[in-house]
């Protein structure tokens, strides 16, 4: 069978070898390169869904490779439905942001070509890290993807941005170091149990690991994701380095890497290690709903636009997480729609936030003000994206929010009627946040703006119609998701409770 | 009584007495060639009788015999140990080789004889006189080096470690900037070592007293049989571990290993860094997993604490370092942490982990202080830290390899470090010392942050006005820089070429 997903991995690889190779001053033919292989990247994985069958929860287009004979690693790739989802929100969203990006890195420390070799170098690794079946091989992808992220917000990101990239490295490798403790510990089991070691992900859940252990095992690499997702208390990075970096960067951070912290947990932790994961739940239930609230009280009172939307994300990392956790096919299910969702309406936040702030020089809400009369379209894209956000029914995140919501009810009423208080508080912080800086009378400064060009509106076309495609018609998603999600209860050997009628 | 000449198999230590010649032969160089034209004699003899033991130790591939009466074992870990340490004393010499990148000439004292700031240096210093007494002097100090791990019994042991010590204090004291500081590295290295040999002394004396033979194998036998004393056997093991440990710069024996990394001449810390370890971790190897093997569970316990302390330790204090080449030290003290809990695992998996471990750090050190080499100002190499701020903008490649050797040490995936790091530590895991890895681990996490603080210093910070300039490097450091860069990068992407390799050598004979 064609090799799907090492084609994936490999265009990007080779188009930012290409740029890098590029002469100097040659700017405009590394854009359109990176460009080019994205898209390229692109069509690929839209061809590559004629290969996979919707209806299995199977790992499909599955490779494997020896690579590391004497620890039996593998090169091994394969996408279940999950997977298959965040791969695709990798694709999709990887050109748009290099076109939302074509003039962001022209500030940075380095060239424009290193920028563009960055972001094509940091596709392949999510392309990778999602389609790894190898647990080493994940980790290897889940460890490498730091360090593109961490010269893309040090050398191109804003005014804080050292501070930040250190800090975003050093959490992220605390908690992978963590990880690599458990994924060793697991290499010896799987040696001592199967005879010989292996790290493919499906063997691996065949292992019968003493109970304690397990919990260790488990925390491990649960706190790995819970940096990476980020769950409160483990999250400070986030609004730091989401502020610092180019919006462009932030898209990819917060939309496409910090939801390998939510598939961890799905992919890794539960099918893994599945009796620490039910004795941990009440104790990670309440640690996603402190998230839900926290993120969204906290949003409110943001001055800074970028750190506001950086806070919303933990509010809805936390409902993912409570999804993750409360066990039920809905929950789960909501939780991976809401993986995507969130992804194309961070998107678009954080694109449309950056041009904003970079016509006005300021990220500062209280700069802003009256765009609606000066920039209708900038400010129309954005009230979309806003609404989004809030969970408005009719758009895509409304489905997934409800979805994790009743998931969560029928196992932990109490969790999800304090969950349903966040989206209270999310009407707030984003009316708010479009009351001020769309409506009312034109804040001074902000009379000449600009309103989005034609490479704007292009790249912010397709985020906003696939927000509204999927607010009406989440099925396709719901499709392919479902099957795994089945088979992941079916792992960890949970059902779903009973719906009890009126008495 | 008969007496009856000891069978030698040359062929067996022909690696070794390829180098030892070739140090003879630089020693007649020295002493008969008129000064000019000794280097051009020096350099070719270096390099032709360290490929010379290579190509021996090849040939030697699958060997598995005692030798020269009992105390050469050429076995599978002898020959890996040995071909690694040819192959980086091939780097080694070409950076101590290196004559294009200072301005004066070379890395080393004109005169060592002559104190510094005398009249006899001025006088040297004019003349353009430029030594290479260190090449006869590196030699020496590798057929020890390559002695060390192959040793068979105790004072087989003990000479190889003086062979191998002796040059390297000399070879300490010969930089040609900053005298004072080198003289100073080269007097403390000298004192402490003499001490730490004295104590290994002492050890082999007890052991050869409870086991009535210096042989690791007749040790062995005589454990086995718990022959005698305990206590005379433990004190032994204790006071030889001593001797040992400080040749790796394990805590609390590490005290020399800042001041002499960052006083002794760049190319002779690197040679020092890398050839030291992988030798005197070998004779710890084999001793521990040869001639102690039966008393386990007693030096477990010991050499676990040393670890952990080691690893702890290491990595603490470099965070506090100002000086990149006493950050270095500092790390090499933490990596000694590492490589010990391979050793504590005691099983064959902690063999083969450890000598992969020993071939992916020697040559990421040794390329790492290789840039140093190349980083300078008017006062030659600018190792304070700050003068590194903004080097990505001056130099970016120069910066990027550095921040490739320095992510490699840190342990992240794609290097090998990471390899060595996970063999050592899943071998320590699966012989039951999960406190071990988790200590490893966080120290590892630890010890990320101040490789990171210097790639945010050269890449993330501005470039100083007064700033060092970043030298292009000559042919022979940048050979040597593109060797070591090329085996990180190999070992972190395909591992089985040399993992395979240390799993067919980890067995040893006795």
């Amino acid at each position: 069978m064609f090799p799907w997903l090492t084609t994936l991995i490999l265009i990007p690889a080779l188009g930012s070898s290409a740029i890098a190779l590029l002469p100097k001053g040659r700017d405009l033919l590394a854009k359109q390169v990176a460009l080019g292989s994205s898209l390229l990247t692109l069509i690929v994985s839209l061809l590559m869904l004629l290969d996979f069958q919707k209806n299995s929860p199977d790992l499909q287009l599955a490779e494997s490779h020896d690579w590391i004979a004497t620890f039996g690693i593998k090169y091994a790739l394969g996408v279940d439905g999950i997977a298959l989802m965040l791969v695709l929100l990798a694709t999709i969203l990887a050109p748009i942001v290099i076109l939302a990006s074509w003039n962001e890195a022209e500030n940075g420390r380095f060239s424009v070509k290193t920028f563009f070799a960055l972001l094509l170098i940091l596709e392949t690794f999510m392309v990778g890290v999602f389609a790894a079946t190898d647990v080493f091989l994940f980790y290897v992808f889940f460890e490498a993807m730091l360090i593109p992220v961490y010269f893309l917000i040090g050398s191109f990101g804003g005014a804080q941005r050292s501070y930040a990239a250190v800090k975003f490295l050093l959490y992220s490798l605390f908690g992978g170091l963590l990880m690599l403790a458990s994924v060793i510990a697991l290499y010896v089991i799987s040696k001592d149990q199967l005879g010989a070691p292996t790290f493919d992900i499906t063997a691996l859940t065949h292992l019968q690991i003493d109970a304690h252990l397990q919990r260790w095992l488990f925390l491990g690499f649960f706190i790995a994701f819970a940096i990476k997702a980020p769950l409160w208390p483990f999250h400070t990075w986030l609004p730091d380095a989401a502020s610092a970096a180019t919006p462009g960067t932030a898209v990819l951070l917060v939309g496409v890497l910090d939801k390998v912290g939510t598939f961890g947990m799905l992919h890794y932790c539960l099918p893994l290690f599945p009796e620490a994961a039910k004795f941990f739940t009440p104790v990670i239930i309440v640690l996603s709903v402190i998230s839900v609230i926290y993120g969204a009280l906290l949003a409110i009172g943001q001055t800074d636009i970028k750190r506001l939307i950086a806070f919303t994300s933990i509010s809805h990392f936390g409902f993912i997480t409570l999804g993750i956790f409360a066990m039920t096919s809905q929950g789960q299910s909501g939780a991976t729609l809401y993986m995507v969702n969130h992804g194309f309406s961070t998107a678009a936040l954080f694109l449309i936030a950056g041009w904003m702030i970079s016509r006005r020089k300021s990220s500062l809400i209280s700069d802003f003000g009256g765009l609606q009369r000066v920039t209708p379209v900038m400010a129309w894209t954005f009230f979309i994206a806003g609404m989004s956000a809030l969970a408005l029914p009719g758009l895509s995140s409304f489905v997934s929010e409800f979805l994790v919501l009743v998931g969560t009810y029928t196992r932990y009423p109490w969790a999800a009627i304090v969950a349903t208080v966040g989206i209270i508080l999310a009407a707030l912080y984003v009316l708010l946040l479009v009351q001020r800086s769309l409506h009312g009378p034109v804040a001074p400064g902000n009379e000449n703006l600009p309103d989005l060009n034609r490479r704007e509106m292009i790249a912010i076309a397709p985020v906003l119609a696939i927000i509204i495609i999927l607010g009406f018609f989440p099925k396709p998603i719901l499709d392919v998701v479902n099957p795994t999600v089945a088979h992941t209860m079916q792992v960890v050997g949970v059902t779903d409770p009973a719906p009890t009628g009126g008495k | 009584m008969n007496f009856h000449a000891p069978a030698i198999e040359y062929r067996e230590v022909l690696p070794i007495l390829i180098v030892l010649g070739g140090a003879l032969l630089a020693v007649l160089v020295e002493a008969f060639l008129p000064r000019a034209r000794r280097y051009g004699f020096q350099v070719p003899i270096s390099l032709v009788s360290i490929v010379a033991a290579f190509v021996a130790v090849l040939r030697l591939h699958g060997t598995s015999h005692i030798a020269a009466e009992g105390s050469v074992i050429v076995d599978g870990p002898t020959l890996f140990l040995q071909g690694t340490l040819l192959l980086l004393a091939f780097c080694g010499v070409l950076l101590i080789a290196e004559r294009n990148l200072d301005s004066s000439g070379s890395a080393f004292a004109a005169q060592a004889s002559a104190a510094p700031g005398s009249d006899a240096e001025r006088t040297a210093l004019a003349a353009g006189v430029i030594q290479t007494e260190v090449f006869p002097l590196t030699l020496f100090a590798l057929s020890g080096a390559l002695l060390f791990p192959a040793a068979g019994d105790l004072l087989t042991m003990f000479v190889a470690l003086e062979v191998l010590s002796l040059p390297l204090y000399l070879m300490s004291g010969l930089a040609r900037r900053r005298r004072l500081l080198s003289q100073e590295a080269a007097l403390k290295y000298f004192l402490l070592g003499a001490f730490s040999s004295a104590f290994f002394l002492y050890g082999a004396a007890l052991i050869y007293g409870y086991a009535g033979t210096v042989s690791l194998g007749g040790i062995r036998e005589a454990v086995s049989s718990n022959a005698g004393n305990d206590i005379i056997i433990l004190l032994g093991v204790a006071l030889i571990s001593v001797g040992l440990l400080f040749k790796v710069s394990a805590v609390p024996f590490h005290a020399w290993t800042p001041d002499v990394y960052q006083g002794a001449p760049t190319p002779v810390t690197a040679f020092m860094a890398a050839c030291t370890k992988v030798a005197a971790f070998g004779a710890i190897l084999r001793l521990f997993y040869v001639g102690l093997a039966g008393l386990r569970w007693d030096w477990r316990p010991m050499l676990t604490g040393i670890a952990i302390v080691t690893m702890i330790l290491g990595a603490l204090l470099a965070l506090t370092q100002t000086d990149m080449k006493r950050m270095l030290a500092y790390s090499s003290i933490a990596h000694a942490g590492f490589i010990l809990t391979g050793v504590i695992a005691s099983n064959k998996a902690g063999l083969e982990g450890s000598l992969f471990y020993l071939v992916a750090y020697g040559f990421t050190t040794i390329g790492a202080f290789a840039i140093i080499t190349l980083v300078r100002d008017s006062g030659g190499e600018a190792t304070h830290l700050s003068k590194w701020s903004g080097l990505a903008r001056r130099s970016p490649i120069v910066a990027t390899t550095y921040g490739f050797f320095l992510l490699a040490l840190a342990g992240i995936p794609l290097t090998s470090g990471f390899v060595g790091k996970f063999a050592v530590f899943s071998a320590a895991y699966s012989s039951g010392s999960a406190a071990l890895v988790v200590v490893g681990v966080l120290s590892s996490a630890v010890a990320a942050f101040f490789y990171i603080r210097v790639i945010v210093l050269m890449f993330f910070s501005e470039p100083k006005e007064d700033g060092p300039t970043v030298v292009v490097p000559p042919l022979m450091t940048a050979t040597a820089i593109t060797i070591s860069a090329a085996v990180t990068l190999v070992l972190g992407v395909w591992p089985s070429l040399v993992l395979d390799l240390a799993k067919s050598a980890a067995l040893f004979t006795f």
